[in-house]
């Protein structure tokens, strides 16, 4: 078909309404998006933090070990030396303890007179779980507690999961809302311009040259919607990045984006442009059909 | 070559879907060598416009054989179809041109679906512009138009493409004497070239003046070939 507008798309396939729609629905992918990629990342980030620290609590520390031959903080570093995974057990000293304590007991917890557990810090480089380490311990120590960032870590993993779904999950809405309304658009414009169609249709137009008339400008609308609705997302991006800078450590601001998000918020025009693309096609080609 | 064979045309009520189909054309049956003319007459409502939908497969027929320019109708695919399209000129009851283009490039639309060089289309669409008698109004839309000059810019866009096959309702209609007398030349001319041509008409004076066989339809039913 000629490339001029023969069609008239120009009136039929508003050129306002439809960018404005993508454009709003961009911006939402752009936060969701923005969304999935950051809370893998933090994720990550804690998983790996979380994930690796051991803090034991040895009650009665001072008093003798099962085989009464060491005290059952010193029975519970050396079995911590030789577990296989654990790195570097530490006794955390009475000064750490006590200013790890001070929220809830106060500046002066030595002055209160309390039999506190004996505390060691460790790494965990084992592989999963350090699950049977509470009882490998209590054998020497009983009652010795194993705190495994590893079970925190899991929880993070499980929560950050559950955000990824939900931004995965209104990532697909906002497509289906962009195909239905590219969708509705086609049809209004094909309604707006039946009598055209027909016509040309009757001089021996194909489907498909129809069909790719109102896809371009159903594409073009809605890319410069789609591109326009990632640029404004950015501002609120860099907005959302600063709030988010005491969870993830990096300083805020733009520049400070997830670096995947950088590659992936450019896809979205793309994206919204193949969604507008394909959509018209099938509206267009279905429509047809209902001719002879 | 256009041949039909047994065609049977219903078309049902849109405001009654349940209801059942009525019959348009009823066992149509005749055949039109390649180059032949035909005169297409009846009352009003005899169904001239149906037979002529069927021969530019803007209707498919419910019963029947129907042949186009050596093309079987039924079993074409939409693809084939558009193409055969490109070889049928039509001229429509009510002009059916595009309001928002101007009356050379309605004229011009065929080619460029044909996709015509430009050069080819500007030589070729000025020239029918100016046997209908419309050089000087090209750029003119349709609306800017009277009735009889957007009959005769439907009747270029027709016949630009020399086409194998002419189908023209009424094409007089809007015209008069003088320029009714100038489209008949015309498509006589294409005639004589090798068109196959079938004109329905009221108007028993030009089917007088040029004499050729003629199928008169009457309730759908042919009742008069030759």
């Amino acid at each position: 078909m000629a490339r001029r507008d023969d069609l008239g798309l120009r009136a039929a396939l508003a050129d306002r309404l439809l960018p404005v729609l993508v454009a709003a629905m961009s911006f939402l992918a752009a936060l969701a998006l923005a969304g999935t990629l950051a809370s893998a990342s933090l994720a990550a980030s804690w998983r790996v933090q979380a994930g690796a620290t051991l803090t034991i609590q040895v009650p009665q520390p001072d008093d003798p070990d099962v085989s009464g031959k060491l005290t059952r903080l010193a029975a519970v570093q050396a079995m911590l030396a030789r577990t296989p995974g654990v790195i570097n057990p530490t006794v955390m000293s009475e000064a750490d303890e006590n200013t790890l304590l001070a929220p809830w007991l106060g500046e002066n917890v030595a002055q209160l007179g309390l039999r506190m557990p004996g505390v060691i810090s460790a790494s965990w480089a084992g592989p999963g779980a350090p699950d049977a380490l509470g009882a490998t311990l209590g054998v020497v120590s009983p009652g010795t507690l194993v705190d495994a960032g590893a079970v925190w870590a899991a929880r993070v993993a499980a929560l950050t999961g559950s955000l990824q779904d939900c931004a995965a999950a209104v990532l697909v809405i906002v497509a289906l809302v962009a195909a239905a309304v590219v969708g509705v658009a086609a049809r209004a414009g094909l309604a707006q311009r039946r009598d055209t169609i027909t016509i040309v249709h009757g001089l021996g137009a194909q489907d498909g040259d129809i069909a790719n008339r109102f896809a371009s400008r159903a594409t073009l609308l809605v890319a410069a919607g789609a591109i326009a609705g990632t640029l404004l997302a950015l501002p609120v991006l860099a907005w959302l990045a600063a709030l988010a800078t005491p969870f993830s450590g990096a300083a805020g601001g733009l520049f400070n984006l997830p670096p995947p998000l950088w590659f992936a918020l450019p896809m979205l025009p793309l994206a919204a442009a193949g969604i507008g693309w394909v959509t018209a096609q099938l509206t267009v080609r279905g429509w047809l059909r209902s001719l002879a | 070559m256009v041949r039909f064979e047994d065609v049977w045309l219903k078309y049902r009520n849109p405001a009654h879907p349940g209801a059942s189909a009525r019959d348009v054309l009823r066992g149509i049956s005749f055949e039109i060598p390649d180059g032949g003319f035909r005169w297409l007459t009846g009352p009003s409502g005899a169904g001239k416009t149906s037979l002529l939908k069927l021969m530019y497969l803007a209707e498919h027929p419910a019963r029947g054989f129907i042949d186009i320019l050596g093309t079987r109708a039924a079993h074409i695919s939409r693809h084939d179809a558009a193409l055969l399209r490109r070889r049928i000129g039509v001229v429509y009851q009510d002009f059916r041109l595009l309001p928002q283009l101007s009356a050379y490039d309605n004229v011009a639309l065929p080619m460029r679906l044909a996709r015509r060089s430009e050069p080819q289309i500007a030589a070729d669409v000025s020239e029918i512009l100016r046997w209908v008698g419309l050089e000087d109004r090209m750029n003119a839309r349709p609306d800017e138009l009277s009735g009889g000059a957007q009959q005769r810019v439907a009747i270029a866009r027709a016949v630009v493409g020399r086409p194998k096959l002419l189908v023209a309702d009424e094409p007089t209609g809007n015209l008069d004497d003088e320029q009714a007398e100038r489209l008949l030349l015309l498509i006589t001319a294409l005639n004589r070239l090798g068109t196959t041509v079938v004109v329905a008409t009221h108007n028993m004076a030009l089917v007088e003046r040029y004499p050729a066989p003629v199928l008169r339809i009457e309730a759908g039913r042919l009742v008069g070939h030759g």
